[in-house]
């Protein structure tokens, strides 16, 4: 090869890359404002849910009348007031209190207002509710309840996800035998959620055998000793975390070994097989290379449904965790706290889907950022 | 024809198939028992309860087939009243003016327990003089127990255990201080109590002192077991819950995965009939879909709006039209829509409704009819974890709300296992009969599937 072709080749491959980056850029742009619109729209929809479209200021205009008649009521009792008198005293107090409350702004600017600070991760301060230290902080309540809840999903979905895989993967090999009819036969029985194999738990370990805790994360009162107190969330931690693995075991098992299976009946893995590969090699190069994007893309939604919680089976175990959090904001009307839960999930979920482009892209040579040549 | 004879030929290869439809036909025969034997309105009344509807009910009473698993026999509850049913005998004697009437109801009590409570329910027909009615209960030991005597008015309910002077009574008896109903039916002076067991008769002996004035006496027992299902914490029969359960939740289950996957299959074949902007849109709408939480949603609309079951059905619904579904669809409608036939039909001239509702649909309903099976359960069971957060339909029983009010009410903590079980264990079974049958009929469908 001479230089000059070298050189051409070598210009060729420049305005080719220099191409590559500008399509890049652009897809990567035009990625990342899709994204943002997407979270937008699903942010100022929660929130008008949230706000039952303005209805939740009518309650809590209500609210206010009374609990202002009511303070007026007690501190004019022992002194002389006449009835308009009093009534201007709850005028001014209600006035001031929607100020406070920014009730005194229309329903509709004040979406606009919610939707800026979420999306500025703003979360703002709770109607109603209180962190267990006091703070009325949006982002304490918040992340007061997350390592409980953590706790629970990840110990539950990181388990479940690998022993899950590594079954499958077993099973994939050697289908059709007895374990693999087994789960087969199991699965159907995943269509019942968490809190429903929570409450059978309950029933048997708590209620009959009464060797492990009805509910709760730590014994009143928690133990002094950090070891001991460890031992004792563990064992509190055994039936949520059960109901949680026991209720889709079975399935993603199945769904998993299906999905090996399909790609393990591919021509390649046959002619891998007829070369006399290694099954190991086979396994590893052939059937798990291939199935890698699909892989990372359920651990990472995993990952990310770690930080939803799980609000029945936290209900039902009376779990200190952030499902539970939600579900009390949401009969307290506490429309900051649902909308900050909200936003922190579609941040997420958005930057989650962002990078797993690029990820596929580094574990799959045919995908490219900005697909291909197109 | 022939098609659905041989998918019938094919599914009958998996008893898993069968098994799962067998289970389907059942509860579809028990919603329909449900629904003709009690009427709706009905059962909603029954379910509102009331003093009216559950006076013959005990608290908390374990179904009576109970006592077949355990060792200590517990009193059954009965309810029966004079002259209409036939153990309780009613003779009318007339008199010069009036009448007298003698009741008698024998028993046969071989129980280990006492039961929770007696009672009369008295109506009597009169115009100024009311009637008088002396009860008196003889034991197997031969003794007549002097129970009460007392003029009744029209409408009058008498508690055993609440009389004082039948307690004083029994103290003499007994020699010592006793609970009326534990009284009545122990052997006199046993220390500690011995249940007497034996045939008891209620005697009662009513006088009426005008002409054409009756009494209708009703005796009601509170054992400690009761009917097929047992009862609530507000003594409402649990019959009523179990059985209109099962038409609530095929109702819900059915029509929100039916609803569910046809919508989003028609979605899918318009935005990949048509392209461009239209498919553009349902691709975002998706997006944003799936940044909404859809169970706190759910939870909102319950908790702000109304818990009417068809609002729930109906925000489900919507929720769940654009999804990954909608993805996988998509996908599929892609590659028949290049298909020839489709070609030759535009040619021909045929309308866009015309080739997706002909053309593009009819394909992919076999890959739809085990995706809509199975997610029957998912939906049946979000009404049940509705229902167990306390947004259950508050008029209609379902089983969720069996569910719920035994776990507020601390059953598991009690050991009213029942209460708990039996909900659940047939949201159990009606889970399991559409996933068997979901999944046999995707391995049919689904040629990727086969033989895995």
């Amino acid at each position: 090869m001479t230089t000059e072709t070298n050189i051409e080749l070598a210009k060729i491959n420049r305005a080719a890359r220099v191409n590559n980056a500008k399509r890049l850029g652009k897809f990567l742009a035009l990625r990342i404002v899709m994204l943002f619109l997407t979270i937008v729209v699903g942010i100022y929809i929660t929130i008008l849910i949230a706000n039952m479209g303005g209805y939740v200021d009518t309650i809590m205009r209500n609210e206010i009348r009374e609990r202002v008649n009511q303070q007026v009521a007690a501190m004019t009792a022992s002194e002389p007031m006449s009835t308009e008198g009093r009534s201007d005293l709850v005028e001014q107090m209600i006035d001031i209190e929607e100020t406070r409350l920014g009730l005194d702004t229309p329903f509709v600017l004040r979406s606009f207002r919610f939707l800026g600070n979420a999306l500025t991760l703003n979360l703002g301060r709770a109607v109603h509710m209180v962190s267990d230290h006091g703070s009325r902080a949006v982002r304490n309540i918040i992340l007061e309840r997350l390592p409980a809840t953590l706790l629970l999903t990840g110990v539950s979905q990181l388990f479940l996800f690998f022993s899950t895989v590594f079954l499958a993967l077993m099973l994939s090999r050697h289908y059709g035998s007895f374990w693999d009819k087994l789960i087969i036969t199991l699965s159907p029985t995943s269509s019942a959620p968490p809190w429903f194999y929570g409450i059978f738990l309950i029933l048997l370990f708590a209620a009959v055998l009464k060797i492990l805790p009805f509910s709760g994360m730590v014994s009143a009162p928690p133990p002094k000793e950090t070891g001991a107190y460890i031992l004792d969330v563990l064992k509190h931690l055994i039936l949520p975390a059960s109901s949680l693995i026991l209720s889709s075991f079975f399935i993603s098992i199945y769904n998993w070994r299906t999905f090996f299976l399909i790609y393990s009946s591919e021509d390649y893995v046959d002619m891998a097989k007829a070369k006399g590969l290694p099954s190991r090699d086979i396994e590893r190069r052939y059937i798990l290379r291939p199935t890698l994007p699909t892989i990372i893309t359920n651990f990472a939604l995993i990952i990310i449904g770690l930080f939803t919680g799980a609000t029945i089976t936290e209900t039902v175990f009376l779990w200190p965790g952030l499902g539970r959090t939600i579900f009390r904001a949401i009969s307290l009307y506490d429309t900051p706290v649902i909308v900050g839960t909200t936003i922190i999930y579609a941040y997420l979920l958005a930057f989650t889907v962002f990078f797993l482009d690029f990820i596929y892209a580094i574990v799959d040579p045919r995908v490219k950022v900005g697909g291909g040549n197109s | 024809m022939t098609n659905f004879k041989n998918t019938l030929k094919e599914i009958s290869r998996y008893p898993s198939a069968i098994f799962g439809m067998i289970i389907i036909l059942l509860l579809v025969a028990l919603a329909l028992y449900a629904v003709f034997t009690i009427p709706y309105d009905e059962a909603v009344r029954l379910w509102r309860g009331g003093e009216d509807t559950v006076y013959r009910n005990p608290k908390n009473a374990p179904p009576s087939w109970f006592n077949n698993f355990t060792d200590k026999s517990l009193p059954i509850s009965v309810a029966v009243v004079a002259g209409e049913d036939e153990e309780f005998t009613k003779v009318v004697t007339p008199g010069v003016e009036g009448s007298s009437i003698e009741y008698e109801y024998s028993f046969d009590f071989q129980y280990d327990e006492y039961p929770q409570e007696l009672f009369l329910y008295i109506q009597a027909d009169y115009q100024v003089k009311n009637p008088f009615i002396s009860v008196t209960l003889e034991t197997p030991g031969g003794e007549e127990i002097r129970i009460s005597d007392f003029g009744t008015s029209a409408r009058q309910t008498y508690r055993f255990s609440q009389d004082d002077r039948l307690q004083t009574r029994l103290r003499r008896l007994h020699g010592r201080e006793v609970l009326p109903i534990q009284g009545l039916f122990s052997v006199p002076e046993s220390d500690p109590l011995v249940i007497n067991k034996g045939v008891y008769t209620l005697k009662i002996l009513a006088s009426t002192f005008e002409e054409n004035s009756d009494v209708r006496i009703e005796f009601v027992s509170h054992g400690l077991v009761f009917g097929m299902f047992g009862t609530d914490h507000m003594r409402r029969d649990l019959t009523t819950a179990i059985l209109w359960g099962a038409p609530i939740a095929l109702a819900f289950g059915l029509l929100a995965a039916a609803s569910t996957s046809v919508i989003t299959m028609l979605i899918a074949a318009i935005g990949a009939w048509f392209g461009g902007w239209v498919d553009e849109l349902i691709q975002r709408i998706t997006e944003v879909n799936l940044v909404i939480p859809f169970f706190s949603v759910l939870i909102m609309v319950g908790t702000f709006y109304s818990r009417s079951i068809w609002l729930i059905l109906g925000v489900t619904i919507a929720l769940s039209i654009f999804t990954g579904a909608i993805k996988t669809n998509r996908a599929i409608f892609l590659q028949v829509k290049e298909s020839t036939y489709i070609e030759a039909a535009r040619a021909y001239g045929a309308s866009d409704g015309r080739i997706i509702v002909r053309y593009l649909v009819p394909r992919i309903i076999p890959l739809l009819i085990p995706g809509l099976v199975s997610a029957v359960p998912s939906y049946v069971f979000l009404e049940a974890s509705l229902a167990l957060l306390g947004l259950g339909d508050p008029t209609l029983p379902t089983w969720g709300k069996v569910i719920n009010d035994a776990y507020t009410n601390g059953a598991l903590y009690r050991g009213q296992f029942y209460w708990i079980l039996e909900p659940a264990i047939l949201l159990m079974i009606t889970g399991l009969g559409f996933a068997m049958l979901g999944f046999a009929l995707d391995r049919i469908f689904n040629p990727r599937l086969r033989g895995m």
